[in-house]
């Protein structure tokens, strides 16, 4: 007898165990390793998410900003839980709930009932629309759909609805922060361009972090410096709210007042060259004053960049306090880099992120081994080889663009490494290699209160060199023998 | 099915319509119209439904919601575990999809055991010429990489439905040639209004190409048994088995927490299918029958009093032997679940729970948290159906609330009038809820603790719902200045 699909009907078997062993031990061989990377098609195990959740989280860093998904309810209830469970937090955010047959009429009025409920029943003050896959495929005209639901009076005319393309087909989370982002700016700043107003404010736009204590510190460190400043996409507070017994559907985020007076700001500061690329594009042609683009400051030498630019941009001298700040964190990297010199890392992670961890690990005198973006440009694997190129620790450096955290697997089991940086997704990969996972990046599923701790700035050099060193030393204390076993180490 | 009427103080149906009305008036006409069918008070007596269900979500208000694929992949393929599993489409849906059911699994990941993420990351091009060569070629790549894989699943997202592409003609080519099932399933997001489409849309999948395409090498027993709708959530799979084991019965297969393959593929041959989450599997179980001439019967495994009436109705189906060994098992363990209710009630008595959870448990654990000494003061689902429903009226209080795709503005209305004193929901809502002060459990996922079914289960359940309500972290919430 045969089914569906023309296949005989056989008995149930169990794999003998000598084959589960046998295929156990090819998948860490060389041979795996290959068959591995000649894969054209299957992607297994990424560490990229898909536009929309970026677009979110670029949403929630305004004031009073409600984030609309015109498309699947599914997708908004997918991009909510990832933040739930990365932050610990409420993620409020709304879809039109699209259907069969908003693939046959088009979204309009999903979107019109959709903002009509959504702005009646949550109140608020800017309701930021992204789409996800469906109305990109249908082609919905968003512009137009927006322009009828003031006409008809569904939304008032003068509440700020931005929107942006956001098709998970291309690119990666980090183009949908950008895209959400620059909407909004466009959005909030129009018409607001006063020739000869200066605010004085400096504009940071942080990208794509959703590490609250990253946006912090970047406060703290323009407080110190006596700069006043608008944080574009501030989710610092939205995604680190206190608990006091009350439920805030929008704590904080960036004044929507302070978005648009960015517009005549005195510097505007993006970092990371890549979460932000379009919206710095935008503004550079754009905004009053002065622009620059850096990459993020992990390390100490991309931290000094940062102040040194942040001196230049705005004529202040560089804090006292921040340059003894700095000592104490070399003061660290002197006495702790016994523990980490040598030691080889495998990295993955969004561009950003991996420019400044590898950056932050050759200083330090580990060798990122394998430095890997499961969705990267030709650009970004030339600057990655220049900046592992630019160091001795770097000799022994690969990257790997447009590889998943399978091809890592393959990488870290044929050529080891001491430990790898990454998202919770690379525990599987670790606890093969039988090596410790550094969770520096997003998301953190697994792990409590990190999105609070900064890894930006010299704090966040010490709070990575500290998680790393004890980290080893906890290893060597966890597996050496009783006589190894010493008061110091 | 319970027949006394059970009330709670303060609580009519007035009551419950005016908190109701309440929260209606915030919506505009047309979303207070479409939503106010969806929310009444329990008749307990009636044994049917009182709201209805299984409707669109309104647009613009927070459902939790999730769609066909989800249902697809999270819940009755995924779990699957010698299989691998292809989210073709873009790269986020299996990304987000990814290990957050907590469906646990045995064996060798990557070798015999696939909890991994297989995605054909759809590009523009893949939109604009079709995906059906990229999947051949991905049928190919899984086959060699993961030789062990007992078959392949293509569970579709949004983009290949809409461009019209045909996995099933391509799965077809690829089970010849690589010699092994792939099974394509329509599960794309836009269909449906819920997740619950696409446990349908997988279950008939099941139907026709895996089902019957095995059999058990040792002959059929009297005492062989399925476990349907068990997903091994925090490792309830590995309580109930075990148990239905202790009774006597084999258990065969499980659908599909750690299931395996070629298990549900001869399911065809037991006596009995017992289902666990009827909502997701009760058309599987209606084929079978219908098919195959398999009873089924619908069990509760949550809480010592609903495992010991379930464990007895299970029995009657079966001769002495089994009805002698059931009770042994019910003496066994009913004093070990004494002691713990002996432990736990004095701290839980009176406490008052809200419920809101997918297609089962909102009417499945009331009465485990009625063991604890507590009271259900509200419950509903994402993506029940009207059976559902019916289900729930005779299991809830009379006159409490029941939501059906209740919006996060209704639960905090109703947990602000109602006070209660633990909400068991899901992930969006636990932390709302939690700076409310109101204590939390994830009834979804176990809140990353389980299991909770069976007798294994009920110990923990009641201690993580003590840990949730009496922590004392809760009395640090108001500052003393």
């Amino acid at each position: 007898m045969a089914n569906n699909l023309g296949l005989k009907v056989k008995p149930v078997t169990e794999i003998p165990e000598a084959e589960v062993n046998r295929v156990a031990a090819w998948i860490n061989t060389e041979e795996y390793k290959e068959k591995n990377f000649a894969r054209q098609a299957l992607v297994i195990n990424p560490a990229h998410a898909c536009q929309p959740l970026g677009a979110e989280l670029a949403a929630h860093g305004f004031e009073g900003s409600l984030p609309f998904v015109h498309g699947s309810q599914g997708c908004a209830s997918y991009y909510r839980s990832t933040l739930n469970r990365h932050f610990r937090e409420p993620a409020p955010a709304v879809s039109d709930a699209m259907t069969e047959d908003g693939a046959v009429f088009g979204g309009q009025n999903n979107l019109h009932e959709g903002l009509e409920n959504s702005y009646k029943l949550y109140k608020p003050k800017m309701i930021s629309v992204f789409t996800s896959c469906m109305p990109e495929i249908i082609g919905d005209d968003l512009t137009a759909f927006i322009k009828n639901a003031r006409i008809k009076g569904f939304v008032p005319n003068d509440l700020p609805i931005p929107y942006a393309n956001t098709p998970s087909f291309n690119g990666s989370h980090i183009h949908g922060y950008d895209a959400m982002l620059l909407a909004i700016l466009q959005t909030l700043t129009q018409g607001k361009k006063v020739e000869g107003r200066c605010t004085g404010k400096l504009n940071l736009l942080p990208g794509f972090d959703a590490n609250t204590g990253n946006i912090r510190e970047y406060k703290r460190i323009l407080e110190a410096f006596g700069i006043p400043y608008t944080v574009l996409a501030d989710i610092s507070d939205v995604f680190d709210s206190p608990n006091d017994g009350t439920y805030r559907p929008y704590p904080g985020g960036t004044k929507l007042e302070d978005a648009a007076d960015s517009v005549n700001g005195k510097v505007t500061l993006a970092l990371g060259t890549y979460s932000t690329a379009k919206t710095y594009g935008w503004l550079k042609d754009n905004y009053s004053g002065k622009h620059a683009s850096i990459p993020m400051p992990f390390g100490i030498a991309k931290t000094d960049a940062f102040l040194l630019k942040l001196s230049e941009l705005t004529g202040k001298p560089i804090p006292a306090s921040l340059k003894e700040e700095r000592g104490h964190a070399v003061d660290l990297l002197t006495d702790a880099h016994q523990y980490i010199h040598g030691k080889k890392f495998a990295v993955y992670g969004d561009p950003d992120y991996l420019l400044g961890l590898v950056s932050f690990l050759l200083e330090v005198g580990a060798k990122p081994t394998h430095v890997l973006c499961s969705k990267g440009t030709k650009k970004l694997e030339k600057e990655l080889q220049a900046l592992l190129d630019s160091s001795p620790f770097g000799k022994e450096g690969k990257v790997y663009v447009n590889k998943d955290l399978w091809h890592l697997r393959s990488l870290v089991m044929t050529e080891p490494v001491d430990a790898i940086i990454g998202d919770t997704h690379g525990k599987f990969a670790a606890r093969d290699a039988k090596v410790p996972l550094f969770r520096f990046g997003f998301p953190i599923f697994d792990r409590v209160n990190l999105h609070r701790e900064p890894l930006i700035g010299y704090q966040g050099v010490m709070n990575m060199m500290s998680t790393i060193c004890n980290k080893f030393i906890d290893v060597v204390d966890e597996t050496c023998d009783d006589r190894q076993f010493e008061m110091m180490r | 099915m319970s027949t006394e009427i059970k009330t709670v103080e303060g609580i009519t149906k007035e009551s419950t319509q005016a908190m109701i009305n309440e929260v209606l008036e915030l919506y505009p006409e047309k979303g207070k119209k479409k939503r106010a069918a969806h929310l009444a008070p329990n008749d307990q007596a009636s044994g049917s439904a009182c709201v209805k269900s299984n409707k669109k979500t309104v647009p613009g208000v927070m459902s939790a919601r999730g769609c066909a694929y989800a249902g697809a992949k999270g819940v009755v393929w995924g779990p699957i575990r010698d299989m691998v599993h292809v989210s073709h489409g873009p790269v986020g849906c299996g990304w987000y999809s990814w290990g957050t059911r907590r469906n646990l699994m045995s064996g060798i990941t990557g070798v015999n055991s696939f909890p991994m993420q297989f995605t054909s990351d759809f590009q523009e091009k893949d939109v604009v010429y079709g995906g059906d060569k990229k999947l051949a070629t991905l049928l190919q790549e899984a086959k060699d990489l993961f030789p062990l894989a007992k078959g392949i699943s293509v569970l579709s997202e949004c983009p290949v439905g809409l461009i019209g592409d045909d996995i099933n003609q391509v799965a077809k080519v690829a089970s010849k040639e690589l010699d092994i099932p792939v099974i394509p399933c329509n599960c794309e997001g836009f269909r449906g209004v819920s997740q619950s489409l696409g446990h349908h849309i997988s279950n008939d999948t099941i139907r026709d190409y895996i089902i019957e395409t095995r059999e058990f090498p040792e002959p059929v027993g009297p005492y062989d048994i399925a476990l349907i709708g068990e997903y091994n959530i925090g490792g309830d799979a590995w309580s109930t088995k075990p148990l239905l084991e202790e009774c006597g019965f084999n258990v065969k297969a499980v659908w599909t927490g750690d299931g395996e393959m070629d298990r549900i593929a001869a399911t065809h041959q037991v006596k009995l299918n017992v289902i666990h989450c009827y909502r997701s599997m009760n058309y599987m179980c209606k084929v079978m029958e219908e098919k195959y001439g398999i009873p089924w019967i619908e069990l509760n495994f949550f809480g010592p009093t609903k495992i010991r009436e379930s464990l007895r109705k299970l029995a009657e189906l079966f001769d002495d032997s089994i009805k002698e060994k059931v009770e042994a098992v019910i003496a066994k363990y009913d004093p070990q679940m004494q002691a713990i209710i002996e432990e736990y009630k004095p701290r839980l008595d009176g406490k008052k729970v809200m419920l809101y959870v997918g297609g089962l448990r909102p009417r499945h654990t009331i009465n485990a948290y009625e063991d604890l000494g507590m009271t259900c003061v509200g419950s509903g689902y994402e993506f029940a159906h009207t059976d559902d429903y019916d289900r729930t009226a005779s299991e809830m209080p009379d006159a409490t609330v029941v939501y059906d795709d209740a919006s996060e503005i209704e639960m905090e209305h109703f947990a602000h009038i109602l006070k209660p004193d633990l909400i068991g929901s899901g992930i969006k809502e636990k932390y709302l809820f939690q700076k409310m002060a109101i204590p939390f459990r994830q009834m979804h996922s176990w809140d990353y603790s389980g299991p909770y079914h069976g007798y294994k289960g009920f110990p923990i359940f009641a201690r993580d719902i003590d840990m949730a309500v009496n922590s004392p972290t809760w009395k640090l919430v108001e500052a003393p200045f």
